[in-house]
Order: C-alpha cells, then sequence, then structure tokens
C-alpha cells in the first residue's frame, strides 16, 4: 500500500531516485537543488537506502565521478542547478556520447549574471544540445514518478542515453504538496536492475570514451540520433506502462489538456503548465475556447506532434522562461519550426525570467492576446511581458 | 615472438551492424605496427650478451622478449629510439641504420 | 617488496602505443602495468598517452581502460573506485590512473584534491614532462626555471619560464594526508616499481609523481631518455622520496651534486642559458634543498 506524504518537489524525486535503487549518487550542493540531495542523504543516515554517496568537491566531478561509476556498469545519480549544470557541461557531452544511461535532475535556475539564485528555465535550456533527453515536470508528484521511468527509458538498450529531469527551482523543489509514494516492490516490478555490456569488466575488457576521428565521428552521431527517435516511443510507453501500475499518467511526450474544440492554445513547460490548467477551466467558463499543450519531453524534441496540429488552432502561444539572446524565447523557436507552413497565428510571451512570478491573470492576459489574433488582431511576435514599465 | 601482434587482417566496419556503440571498443586492436617510426633498429650481439635485461627493463615500447633462450626484438614495434643500446652495460647492441646488416 | 627484474611477467599491458621514439611516459606507463598486472582498469585524461594509444581503431592498452575530461581524471577514477566496491567487484583490482602533469597540477588539481581528501582507492601516476606536451609544448606549473616552452618562448626580452619552482605535488599531496605519496624517476625503474607495488598494497589515495623526459619537447636525442632522467636526479633537479605514515623520507640523495649544467646543456630547451644562468638554477637547487632536507626531516 503506497503512502502519502508532504512533500517538496525536491524531497518526491529523493524518493524517487531512492526507489529507483541506485549503486552510486554524486552530488555537489547548489540553491535550490540542495534539499534534494540532503534528503538523499538522510535516507542513508537512518538506513532507509543502501547506496554509495559521493560527496564531491563540484559538479564537474559530481558528473565525472558519475560517469566513472556508469563506466563499471552502475547505476548513478547526480544532480545540480544553474552554475553548477554549466560548470559540468563538457562532462554532460562526455557522458552522452559514450551512452551511459545516467540520470540526473536540474532543478531549473537562472544563470548569473547578474546573480540570481531564483527559477527560470535558462540554464538546462543552453544545454539542450548536449544529447540528453530533457524531460520536465509540472509537479512534486510527477517529479517522483518521472525519476522512476527516466531509469527505465535511458537504460532501454534501444535508448541508452542519459536523462535530465528538469524541476522549476522554488516554484516546486521548494513548494510542498501531497506526494503518492510507490512502495519498492511496485517499484522493484517496474524498473529491472541495470544491465549492460557497455562497461569494463575482466572477462570482457573494454575501451571506454575513446577517440575518433573524422573517419568514423558523423556514424556515430547519427546513431545518436537514432537513439533519440527509440527515447520518443519509449517515453510514451513506459509512462503508459507505468500508469497501468499506478493509475498516473503525464501523457508520454506531450499532453493536451482541453484542446480538442480550442481555438487559442498555450504551450507550457514545467510547472507553469499547472498555472495554465487552472486559467483554462476559468476562461472555459466564461466561454471562452482555450486549451493547454504541456510539453513534458523537450529533448526529444515532439515533432511529429507539433507538425500534426499545424492546421488545427488558430492561434498558439508558446510561454518561455528563457531567451536566447538575439533571437526568440528557446521553446517558441523550436515549436514554431516544427509547425512550420501552419496558418495559425504564433506568439511567444517571454516571462518568469530570475524567479519572478507568473500569476494566473497573466496567463489570462496571453489568452485574450492570442484569441485577438485569432480574430485578426495585430500583436508583436515576441513579447516580453509583465515588465516593470515599458 | 611472444609479443602483441599486428592485426594485418585488421578491417574497417563496413555497415551499421559493424559499427561500435557509443564511444566504446575492444582492447589490446593494433591495426598498424610502428615500425615506420624508425630509421636505424638495434641488433643485439647474443654472445656478448650477459642477459642482464636492463635493455628489456628501459625499453619504452616493451619490444623487447626475453622470453627465450636470446633476447629478441619484434621489429614490428621498435621504434629504433636507441635507449636499449644506449643503456646496456656490455655495449653489445648496436643501432644499425634499417636497409643495413652488421 | 623487491622488485627482481628477470621475475617480472613477459606480458605486455602496453603495446604499439603512437608516442614518440623514446618516450618517457611510454615507459613510465609500461612499468607501472608490468607491476599492477591484468587486474587493472585504467583511465586517463587528455594527455600524450591517451592520444597515442586510445584513437579509434587502435588500442594500444591491454586492460579495461576509459579516456576522460582533461580535468576530470582523479574525479572519474574516484567513481569508478567507489563503484567497483558498490557492485562488489574483486577488492584486489587496481583503480588506476595516469595523467600529465598539466592534468595533475594545473587544470586536474581540483578533482586530485578531492579525490585524496575522501581518500578514494586509486592509484594515480602523474607522468612529468614539465609541459603540456601533448598539445604542443606550453609551460605548465611544473616547467622548469628558464626552460623554453611555446608559452615562453625565449627572446631579447625573456630567459623562458619564470617561475624558480616547480609545483610540489609531492608535498600537496603529503598535505592532504593521503596513505601513500611518492616522487619517482624512470631511470630509477627499480624504485619506481617497488613503488607502485607499494601503492597497490595499501587502501586509499595514492599519488606517484614520475619524472618522464620528453625527446621531443626538452630536444634530446631519444636514446637519452634515460640517461636525461639521471642526470636530472644526480644534480639534484629532482628528487626521489616517498611519505608513508605521516613520515617524509628521502630514497636517493646524491653525495654531491653533479652539476647542473651536464643536465642542461643536453636540452634544447635550455640551450639560451649561460654561466651566470646554470649558477642561478644551481642556487635554488641548494635553497630547495634547504627547504626540503629542513621539511622531510
Amino acid at each position: 500500500m503506497s503512502k502519502k506524504a508532504f512533500l517538496s518537489a525536491n524531497e518526491a524525486a529523493a524518493y524517487g531516485v531512492k526507489l529507483s535503487r541506485p549503486h552510486v549518487v554524486s552530488a555537489y550542493p547548489i540553491t535550490p537543488q540542495t534539499t534534494l540531495v540532503e534528503k538523499i542523504a538522510d535516507f542513508l543516515a537512518n538506513g532507509e537506502a543502501d547506496f554509495k554517496y559521493m560527496m564531491v568537491e563540484s559538479e564537474h566531478s559530481a558528473m565525472a565521478s558519475a560517469l566513472g561509476a556508469s563506466m563499471m556498469g552502475a547505476r548513478t545519480f547526480t544532480a545540480s542547478s544553474s552554475q553548477g549544470l554549466l560548470y559540468m557541461c563538457e562532462m554532460l557531452s562526455y557522458v552522452s556520447g559514450a551512452r551511459f544511461p545516467i540520470v540526473m535532475v536540474d532543478a531549473n535556475r537562472s544563470v548569473a549574471t547578474p546573480w540570481n539564485i531564483f527559477g527560470d528555465q535558462r540554464d538546462a535550456m543552453a544545454m539542450r544540445d548536449s544529447g540528453w533527453i530533457m524531460l520536465y515536470v509540472e509537479s512534486g508528484q510527477e517529479a517522483l514518478d518521472t525519476v522512476i521511468q527516466a531509469y527505465k527509458i535511458a537504460e532501454d538498450p534501444e535508448v541508452m542515453t542519459p536523462v535530465m529531469i528538469n524541476i522549476d527551482g522554488f516554484t516546486l523543489t521548494h513548494t510542498y504538496d501531497m506526494v503518492e509514494i510507490p512502495e519498492q516492490e511496485e517499484a522493484d516490478s517496474f524498473l529491472p536492475p541495470y544491465s549492460t555490456t557497455n562497461k569494463m569488466d575482466m572477462k570482457d575488457p573494454k575501451t571506454l570514451c575513446m577517440s575518433v576521428g573524422p573517419d568514423f565521428h558523423t556514424e556515430g552521431r547519427f546513431l545518436q540520433q537514432k537513439a533519440f527517435e527509440a527515447a520518443k516511443r519509449k517515453i510514451v510507453s513506459v509512462n503508459d506502462e507505468y500508469a497501468k501500475l499506478t493509475g498516473r499518467s503525464y501523457g508520454g511526450m506531450i499532453e493536451e489538456y482541453r484542446c480538442d474544440d480550442a481555438e487559442a492554445v498555450l504551450v507550457a513547460v514545467g510547472s507553469v503548465a499547472g498555472t495554465v490548467r487552472v486559467a483554462v477551466d476559468e476562461m472555459r467558463e466564461a466561454g471562452k475556447k482555450v486549451g493547454l499543450i504541456k510539453l513534458r519531453s523537450f529533448r526529444p524534441f515532439p515533432k511529429e506532434y507539433f507538425e500534426s496540429i499545424r492546421d488545427k488552432f488558430k492561434a498558439v502561444g508558446v510561454i518561455d522562461r528563457s531567451i536566447s539572446f538575439g533571437f526568440d524565447g528557446t521553446v517558441f523557436s523550436e515549436v514554431k519550426s516544427a509547425m512550420y507552413g501552419s496558418g495559425a497565428k504564433m506568439a511567444n510571451y517571454i516571462v518568469g525570467l530570475g524567479g519572478r512570478d507568473i500569476p494566473k491573470h497573466q496567463i489570462e492576459t496571453m489568452f485574450s492576446k492570442l484569441l485577438g489574433m485569432a480574430s485578426g488582431k495585430n500583436e508583436a511576435e515576441v513579447q516580453f511581458l509583465g515588465m516593470r514599465w515599458e | 615472438m611472444n609479443k602483441p601482434k599486428w592485426n594485418k587482417d585488421y578491417k574497417a566496419p563496413s555497415s551499421w551492424d559493424e559499427m561500435f556503440f557509443g564511444s566504446s571498443n575492444g582492447v589490446g586492436i593494433l591495426p598498424t605496427p610502428n615500425s615506420g617510426f624508425r630509421t636505424l633498429h638495434p641488433e643485439i650481439d647474443s654472445k656478448a650478451c650477459i642477459k642482464c635485461l636492463m635493455c628489456w627493463v628501459f625499453c619504452p615500447e616493451g619490444c623487447i622478449d626475453k622470453s627465450g633462450e636470446h633476447l629478441e626484438i619484434d621489429m614490428d614495434y621498435c621504434k629504433g629510439c636507441g635507449i636499449c643500446a644506449a643503456e646496456c652495460p656490455k655495449n653489445c647492441i648496436k643501432m644499425i641504420k634499417d636497409g643495413d646488416t652488421e | 617488496m623487491a622488485v627482481n627484474f628477470k621475475n617480472l611477467p613477459d606480458e605486455e599491458l602496453l603495446y604499439g602505443a603512437k608516442t614518440c621514439q623514446g618516450c618517457g611516459v611510454t615507459l613510465a606507463a609500461r612499468l607501472a602495468l608490468k607491476v599492477l598486472g591484468e587486474k587493472t582498469c585504467l583511465a586517463t585524461p587528455a594527455c600524450c598517452f591517451a592520444a597515442t594509444t586510445t584513437v579509434y581503431p587502435q588500442s594500444s592498452i591491454f586492460v579495461n581502460n576509459a579516456i576522460t575530461a582533461f580535468p576530470a581524471l582523479a574525479s572519474t577514477l574516484s567513481g569508478m573506485a567507489v563503484a567497483a566496491e558498490a557492485l562488489g567487484w574483486d577488492e584486489d583490482i587496481t583503480i588506476l590512473g595516469i595523467a600529465g602533469d598539466g592534468g595533475t597540477v594545473d587544470i586536474g588539481l581540483q578533482a586530485l584534491s578531492g579525490a585524496a581528501e575522501r581518500n578514494e582507492n586509486i592509484i594515480y601516476i602523474c607522468v612529468d614532462n614539465e609541459a603540456y606536451m601533448n598539445t604542443g609544448n606550453q609551460r605548465s606549473g611544473v616547467t622548469s626555471y628558464k626552460a623554453w616552452t611555446t608559452t615562453t618562448p625565449t627572446g631579447s626580452c625573456s630567459k623562458g619560464e619564470k617561475n624558480k619552482f616547480k609545483k610540489s605535488l609531492f608535498e600537496i599531496m603529503a598535505a592532504h594526508r593521503v596513505p601513500y605519496t611518492a616522487t619517482a624517476s624512470v631511470a630509477y625503474p627499480k624504485d619506481f616499481m617497488e613503488k607502485v607495488e607499494k601503492a597497490k598494497n595499501i587502501k586509499g589515495c595514492k599519488v606517484i609523481h614520475v619524472m618522464t623526459p620528453c625527446p621531443t619537447g626538452w630536444g634530446y636525442d631519444p636514446a637519452i631518455t634515460v640517461k636525461t632522467a639521471k642526470l636530472a636526479v644526480e644534480c639534484g633537479l629532482w628528487y626521489l622520496a616517498e611519505f608513508e605514515n605521516n613520515k617524509f623520507r628521502f630514497n636517493f640523495v646524491p653525495k654531491e651534486f653533479k652539476p647542473v649544467e651536464e643536465y642542461l646543456k643536453l636540452q634544447r630547451r635550455f640551450r639560451h642559458l649561460d654561466e651566470s644562468d646554470y649558477r642561478e638554477i644551481e642556487a635554488n637547487r641548494d635553497i630547495e634543498w634547504d627547504r626540503m632536507r629542513k621539511r622531510f626531516a
């Protein structure tokens, strides 16, 4: 019988890690991920879990130790945020190119300068080309469940790609909710032990992370890309399998909420999807035809889905808690590119940077703008909303 | 010669099935020799050699074979650096130009 | 445990590397693997050794091995050692790291400091050729005083490396209270191999700093790699020492130091030096030995 507890998303994710039975956890603290690594330390101190915990001296070393552990065939976990994620960024590429199925949590936080400890999505977005699967969660419950699912996706022989689970800093990591914690037996029945031949072995010695020149480099990268295609299927099938076990489904790569007859939809990534849900319900009450597209998997990007909805909606807005300076919001540019050829009006709303709240009325403003655009009004394509002055 | 062999039959992968996974490979694979490094090669005077093994210890390449009655050198992997000749206490190793014989 | 050359195994665990003729690093790595044997998992960072042994399809290393990022050797080794314990690997399997001086005392120092502080069960061998040789001979924190390197070239305004002393990795590791650390030289193979053997039988973080002359970077005939290494020790510009059970010990102290120019004149990187430079280098050597003698007493 699974138990319920009042947990922050960090603590929930820590339970997800415990249930996944890693062999080695290596971590270096950074706000707002700290309570996650602290909870993991509590599990060890109370005898509730049995893994090796490496308290390394930097984030770069955290990922390098995770790499070393994975090289021996260990299931590993690490976590970071913002500056720490960027500090370990060369190791992210090291891990993904070597195809080690490490799972990490990134507590999404803004990137200095100016120095800011609060949540936005700039950190992980900057790492979107690193070859990691990137999943975004909307709640603490989803964080716990996604950690367990992530190992299953990562360790699948057709995938063998590391997974980064993104949890909005402070908005999720430090807010509390009732979370159902599956039993260890449930998790064990869902997630088998890690098994691979891509590791050091006395009976079958290996060279790992070797040098490959121009002659074979491209073929390896093609195989990585193919693995992401397989990941698209696995993210969905693993979600469905987990839903059968626990009753909780997150839609796979995307989740549509009240989109069937919507005229205007908002694409949301992370915790803001929760606020959009509430706004959608209220606006539907008032007769507005609006809907939410929650983007759960950012890498692999659900290109086929966005191609399929090209002609479904009159207006599509994208909420971005990040921006690629000199161009548009990161999620927007990808959605727009996938929807090439669409006749829909498209808009990008840059909000929530540096930990600024995204209140419900701001979402309602977005929908009003989108509905206005749907009926012919002109609006700038990319807008920073909620600034202190124009 | 009791040394790892030059894998003369090595063939590069020619299909996806033969492609390596990730950045992983086996160990101890020698598709090319190192003989091209040298212009001089060592020749050991077995009669004068006292098998002190100084040359064997100091050879960076490990291409001197001490398993037999006399010391032998693997010419596929000798780079002709000359350390063996320089360190031999009996001066019984000569560095000879490749193509000539002593 | 005394090392007897006749009893060392025939098997070569490093063979066919594309290193330069007479490479000191190749010799050091070969001798270390002779002592440690097949039950070794090796990791190397970006360095000459990795770039010449492990470029697909070639693999010149005959045990499990991996390349890791330049600053990350000690942390990767830590992960390997911890995972080996977590997974129940045989306790007599050695987790070995071989890194150049750059990857150890400069960019790799943070990770090594962390590994030493956590006392991870690894053997870390720093092969010291006194520059970033893999990228073409740029200076490092252990480049010799007044040596020519590509980033400390000589000219009308410069006589080479400005820093008078090498970073003392040996003392840095001793300050971390590791169970064992030592300096060594490829010219003293018995001493080096005995140190590796000793390290093998200790649990914890063992660091050996071995001088490995580089014919290409230092500018000398490859045949005299061993002679050059020997002269460095004989004239006091390198030393053989151990730190064990919190005690320092010199393994070899020359009765009288040879004049430094015997060592320096052999190398192109010191070609620009004159009599006053030799005396200055000698004076620095004497200061350093005074300091070490007091410290290691």
